[in-house]
């Protein structure tokens, strides 16, 4: 515990272990631990010595926001390109898209990051003259939401163009396999515009894949949060994770672990609510 | 008259089997564009990873402090970093450590979702159950996460990366073997081992495994990408690879946001480095995949 080459005394841990409740049997810590989690007492974090819910409730909302904000830059980049794709099969623009979607897979996001860091800087310098970079201390958008959109803008593109590569790719192949259906050919044939087709008919039946995929990784943002957050110097849970880690705040770490994998559960379950909704042939009894 | 087509059949055969492995290659490209080209980088870069010390230029571990923050040009091509090392030689070291923890997770982490993915199948029942439901749970954590989660336990260092990337790989490979595996139970020369008394471990390893190397080396061929982009973000995030080993993600820590505005190329060239990397891996897999198993195509 006192890193290398480090002495401690003897008592002074194990009074350190009896102030942590460490020298209490495994299955004790462990029932204590799961039932403080039932009702969100999640201890206190081994480095600031704050209950974890307080070091969780500063920085969840911005954390939250960019979320939300990365989904739908993702559904808005998804969902047109996907269809495009689908629609002009094999022609270049489809591979230019599915190019567009690779590369967003392969791009680590906290490149990304920094790339548009260099190009705000670049442009802005070109354009007005003086560099410009987001601004680094958070403001709530319900304070000033023009300062906060222009501060989180971009590290929600950075973390939504990765989360739009994987819908982009889903929305074209799901699209591509409703085509194919009879309905689709009905439809042609009683000359309905492509539009239509496409919009009524075609679209509606191929998100029940698109949204799987865009709740599995709504839930998984946490992980592209982690990097991103980093890159923009943000004071989200994404950055406590990184922290935590490095500090070696236990703890902290277990209870953000266990807190990814609680929203992996929510928002599967949502997932499947909204299902119901997209296919009325679902129905859950 | 038999045996005249019996000649011909096998002179068939014969030719066939003359096609040297260039046509063989010619074939697969022309059928696999975009595979041809991942499989392009993806040798590029074993030979930039092999041959790192006839290729670059300079020593990546050099320290020249008469030459820090050097512009790309003549005498350091792609400029040097706040230490005065050569980037283009740090580069080239870079895929080494990319390459050997991209396989080695990938492939260890592969095989062991190999092995318990088969098991899982040929045992069934009770066993089956519980297994899958332990994999649900390492399935529920984002890769970065549950690596993050691992080097918080271990510490950071390049060995320890591997392990956690390694661990968040084996459930995602156990659950496609075992999909595969449940089908080849049912097939009955799995019976005819068991009735001849063969033991469990000869029948998973010596009849079953082999019957599953479809989804094994697509899981495999899709992991290495995903190892490196894992790797690179391990490393920026400074819990992956330590200084001075060098190493693409590490090279975009500390300096490159730091020098962003008046030198840029910290920046840019590790993370192209990594983006073509990645690129590379995932065109490779998807036409492994196409080839080896078209049902599982997704795009």
């Amino acid at each position: 515990m006192a890193g290398e080459g480090g002495y401690v005394d003897e008592q002074a841990i194990k009074d350190c272990q009896h102030d942590l409740g460490m020298d209490r049997p495994k299955f004790v810590q462990f029932v204590d631990f799961i039932t403080g989690f039932m009702v969100f007492d999640l201890g206190e974090s081994m480095w600031t010595g704050k209950a974890i819910t307080h070091e969780l409730g500063l920085r969840f909302q911005l954390s939250l926001q960019i979320a939300i904000m990365a989904t739908l830059v993702a559904v808005v980049i998804a969902i047109p390109l996907g269809t495009i794709s689908a629609i002009r099969q094999d022609t270049w623009l489809d591979y230019a898209v599915r190019t567009f979607s690779i590369a967003g897979i392969a791009i680590p996001s906290f490149w990304l990051g920094i790339m548009i860091i260099l190009g705000l800087l670049i442009s802005t310098q070109a354009w007005f003259g003086e560099p410009w970079m987001p601004p680094i201390e958070y403001v709530s958008p319900l304070e000033d939401p023009v300062a906060n959109l222009v501060q989180l803008i971009w590290p929600a593109v950075a973390t939504g163009y990765r989360y739009s590569a994987v819908a982009t790719r889903m929305t074209r192949s799901a699209l591509l396999e409703v085509l194919r259906e009879d309905y689709v050919r009905t439809a042609k044939a009683k000359g309905l515009i492509e539009r239509i087709i496409i919009n009524r008919h075609a679209l509606k039946n191929s998100m029940l894949p698109v949204v799987t995929v865009i709740g599995i990784e709504f839930a998984f943002l946490m992980g592209g949060l982690v990097v991103t957050e980093q890159v923009f110097n943000l004071n989200g849970v994404g950055k406590l994770f990184v922290e935590s880690v490095q500090n070696h705040d236990y703890t902290m770490t277990q209870a953000l672990v266990m807190l990814v994998a609680l929203v992996f559960v929510v928002t599967n379950f949502v997932v499947d609510l909204f299902y119901a909704m997209l296919d009325p042939r679902i129905r859950y009894s | 008259m038999a045996a005249t087509d019996v000649t011909s059949v096998s002179e068939i055969d014969e030719l066939r089997s003359q096609k040297n492995i260039f046509q063989k290659f010619a074939e697969l490209f022309r059928k696999q564009p975009l595979g041809a080209v991942g499989f392009a980088v993806v040798i590029a870069m074993i030979i930039m990873a092999i041959f790192a010390n006839i290729i670059s230029p300079y020593d990546p571990e050099l320290n020249d402090f008469a030459a820090m923050l050097v512009a790309p040009g003549a005498d350091y091509w792609l400029g040097t970093d706040q230490f005065g090392r050569d980037i283009l030689s740090r580069l080239v070291y870079g895929a080494r450590t990319a390459l050997f923890v991209g396989f080695a997770a990938s492939f260890v982490g592969a095989s062991c979702g190999l092995v318990l993915g088969v098991m899982s199948a040929y045992f069934g029942g009770t066993f089956d159950l519980i297994f899958q439901r332990v994999m649900d749970v390492f399935m529920s954590f984002p890769l970065i996460i549950m690596a993050l989660a691992i080097v918080s336990i271990f510490g950071p260092s390049t060995q320890n990366v591997i392990i956690a990337i390694t661990i968040p790989f084996i459930p995602r490979c156990a659950r496609v073997v075992r999909s595969n595996a449940l089908a080849i139970r049912e097939i009955p020369y799995v019976d005819a081992a068991r009735a001849l008394g063969f033991g469990h471990a000869r029948i998973i390893l010596r009849h079953m495994a082999p019957n599953v190397m479809a989804p094994f080396l697509i899981m495999l061929t899709s992991f290495v990408g995903q190892a490196i982009l894992t790797e690179a973000s391990l490393s920026y995030l400074g819990l992956g690879v330590q200084e001075p080993t060098p190493a693409w993600g590490l090279m975009l820590q500390g300096g490159a946001e730091e020098y962003i505005e008046s030198e840029p190329w910290i920046a840019i060239f590790p993370g192209v480095a990594i983006s073509m990397a990645v690129f590379g891996f995932n065109l490779f897999g998807d036409s492994v995949r196409d080839v080896l198993d078209p049902r599982l195509r997704t795009q």
